[in-house]
């Protein structure tokens, strides 16, 4: 397989004082693949996301999204990304639509653009009968399935997901990946974190970060394998205490 | 440009789908101009006097009705004693006392001179100055009058005509303390409508985490900016505009001036303070410390600004401070508007000032609001 690395990251340190949030990580991201991001709650991913989006500024290392440099050139990068935060980040006092309009035009996209495309969006989520809503009155389970419909409204070479489907249940879930996938068929790259460990098997590749560092990364079949479990949350609660033991 | 315009969208539908704020940026302007021009007022139009009358002359007497017959003094009670006279004090029922001693009509009559006592409750200092020179003025007054009657020996012709003054007060032939409040507390409400609102607002954004969603996207700092700042100029504008009204109908304020002058000017001014508010904005990160710092600065900027005392009787060092302060640019310049009807001439100096003010917190604003941490 020849495979094109749209995003690479070579040593990257994330310091907060003397906290180290980001240690020494290694990795790349190939066009196309679904990339899962997993660890606990404060492992550090979080902290790494922001990094490649451009929002926080690398200590040390090199990093490159979509072939820019995350130090000098994050305006470029940002051209080229969609992010969705952990922290719900649509405007609630805003219908649908709205949120659609100020982001798609924030991007540089046209009235007319933006219109086509929403109303297809909208049919093809059987969205019609939030349309109108506003979003404080629309089940946290499609405000997310919005909130990543926004985030890839421009189309963008990646998305970043930050914890997408914390809260949402089982259902929905699955419906969000059905979206996730929809999404990588189209092109688009996407970078996923969560620490729901069935989540990780739906992912191309995946990567386990314990205490600010990468445990081990590869495809979850093979690491599935190799820690001689079951499934992925096996592996992930091996490498855990392991981290922990030492 | 595009972006701009989708912000600013987004905002005025923000705006109006608030049911709480809107209600409150124009109920507030004319609860606060009733309120406050009628309540904020120097004149003194009541002073409560008390008598104690030694003398019980006719002299005394006759110095009592002068104060009674002034539209200014109002005689409460008369005493036998200081001591009763300084209760009613203590009590606050007495702004004054008059105290005419014993042998007040012998000594006048004998060797041309009298003393009578004036106290004053010097809790309220500018009150008590005022006291003090109304009262002088009617004592000197009545000074005159014995003075013609009682004095026998002939003065020369030009000893006696003294000098007259007719005072003539320009700009506010009435004195009153309305056309001069009125301006002034427009200038603070628009001041607090723009700093609070544009401040908040985007703080507001930080709380709630949209503004990583923004900083994620490609946006110029300056079109972000740009996109919270006008459409709270626009707003404060038109509250500008309502409390004009208000004050033409409720007060009948006269309007010498240039309407769009005035409009041009405070243009300029709310795009300084809007500045300002932003500029805090990218100090907090919530709401309630906007909130603090904000008040803060408008609080000490208000109060230096000239609403409601000279800045040219400020020590220099206050004056020197106000010269940072765009709030005492507005005060000055509107009432010159409104009461004076100054042209542009007359105000270029503040236009270029804050025209320069403006680019720099602009600048300020633009270069600490940062899209990467």
């Amino acid at each position: 397989m020849s495979q094109e690395r749209i995003i690479e990251v070579e040593n990257l340190v994330k310091k907060f004082g003397n906290f180290v949030a980001n240690d020494h990580l290694t990795f790349h991201v190939n066009k196309g693949e679904i990339f899962g991001f997993l660890g606990a709650n404060g492992a550090g991913k979080t902290t790494a996301i922001r990094i490649l989006c451009g929002l926080s500024a690398p200590t040390s290392g090199k990093v490159s999204v979509a072939g820019f440099d995350a130090y000098k050139q994050t305006e470029k990068i940002k051209r080229n990304i969609g992010y969705m935060s952990q922290k719900f980040s649509l405007y609630e006092d805003l219908t649908p639509f709205e949120n659609i309009q100020f982001y798609g035009g924030i991007y540089g996209m046209s009235a007319k653009v933006i219109k086509e495309r929403s109303e297809k969006l909208f049919k093809r989520l059987e969205f019609e009968e939030f349309k109108n809503k506003l979003i404080k009155e629309i089940p946290l389970g499609w405000r997310q399935k919005l909130a990543f419909s926004v985030a890839v409204f421009h189309q963008p070479k990646i998305v970043f997901l930050d914890e997408p489907t914390g809260g949402v249940d089982p259902i929905t879930r699955r419906q969000f990946w059905d979206l996730i996938y929809q999404a990588a068929n189209d092109g688009i790259t996407v970078f996923v974190t969560t620490h729901y460990m069935d989540e990780a098997e739906y992912c191309n590749r995946a990567s386990i970060m314990v205490d600010g560092r990468i445990a081990d990364l590869d495809t979850p079949l093979n690491l599935i394998k190799k820690y001689n479990t079951t499934s992925m949350d096996e592996v992930f609660y091996l490498l855990a205490r392991n981290m922990n033991k030492q | 440009m595009r972006t701009i315009g989708y912000i600013i969208r987004k905002e005025f539908i923000q705006i109006f789908r608030n049911r709480s704020m809107l209600p409150i940026i124009f109920v507030m302007p004319v609860i606060q101009l009733i309120i406050l021009a009628n309540a904020a007022t120097l004149d003194l139009k009541r002073i409560d006097m008390v008598v104690v009358d030694e003398d019980m002359s006719q002299s005394s007497r006759s110095l009592v009705s002068k104060f009674n017959g002034s539209p200014f003094y109002k005689i409460e009670a008369a005493f036998l004693s200081v001591k009763e006279a300084e209760a009613a004090m203590h009590k606050g029922k007495a702004g004054v006392i008059l105290h005419i001693p014993q042998d007040f009509e012998r000594d006048l009559l004998k060797e041309n001179k009298a003393k009578i006592q004036l106290m004053v409750d010097a809790i309220n200092g500018m009150a008590a100055g005022l006291i003090n020179a109304y009262s002088s003025a009617i004592i000197a007054d009545f000074n005159k009058e014995v003075i013609s009657d009682l004095v026998t020996i002939p003065i020369p012709d030009g000893l006696n005509k003294s000098i007259n003054t007719i005072p003539y007060y320009w700009y506010n032939p009435q004195l009153s303390y309305k056309n001069f409040m009125v301006p002034g507390i427009l200038g603070v409400l628009i001041t607090m409508i723009g700093m609070f609102l544009a401040c908040m607002n985007l703080v507001r954004e930080k709380e709630i985490g949209t503004i990583e969603q923004i900083n994620v996207t490609p946006i110029h700092k300056f079109h972000f900016i740009a996109g919270k700042l006008i459409p709270f100029w626009i707003l404060a504008l038109a509250e500008l505009a309502f409390g004009l009204a208000v004050g033409k109908l409720l007060f009948n304020i006269p309007f010498l001036g240039n309407i769009p002058l005035l409009f041009g000017f405070a243009a300029l001014y709310l795009l300084v303070i809007l500045g300002f508010g932003l500029f805090i904005s990218t100090f907090a990160d919530t709401q309630q410390q906007a909130m603090f710092i904000a008040w803060f600065i408008a609080m000490v900027f208000i109060m230096m600004s000239g609403l409601f005392t000279s800045v040219e009787n400020m020590p220099d060092w206050a004056q020197i401070l106000n010269k940072i302060n765009p709030i005492a640019y507005f005060m000055r310049v509107i009432r010159m508007i409104i009461l004076k009807g100054s042209g542009i001439k007359d105000i270029i100096n503040e236009v270029v000032i804050l025209s320069g003010y403006f680019v720099v917190i602009i600048n300020l604003a633009i270069w600490r609001y940062k899209k990467t941490t």
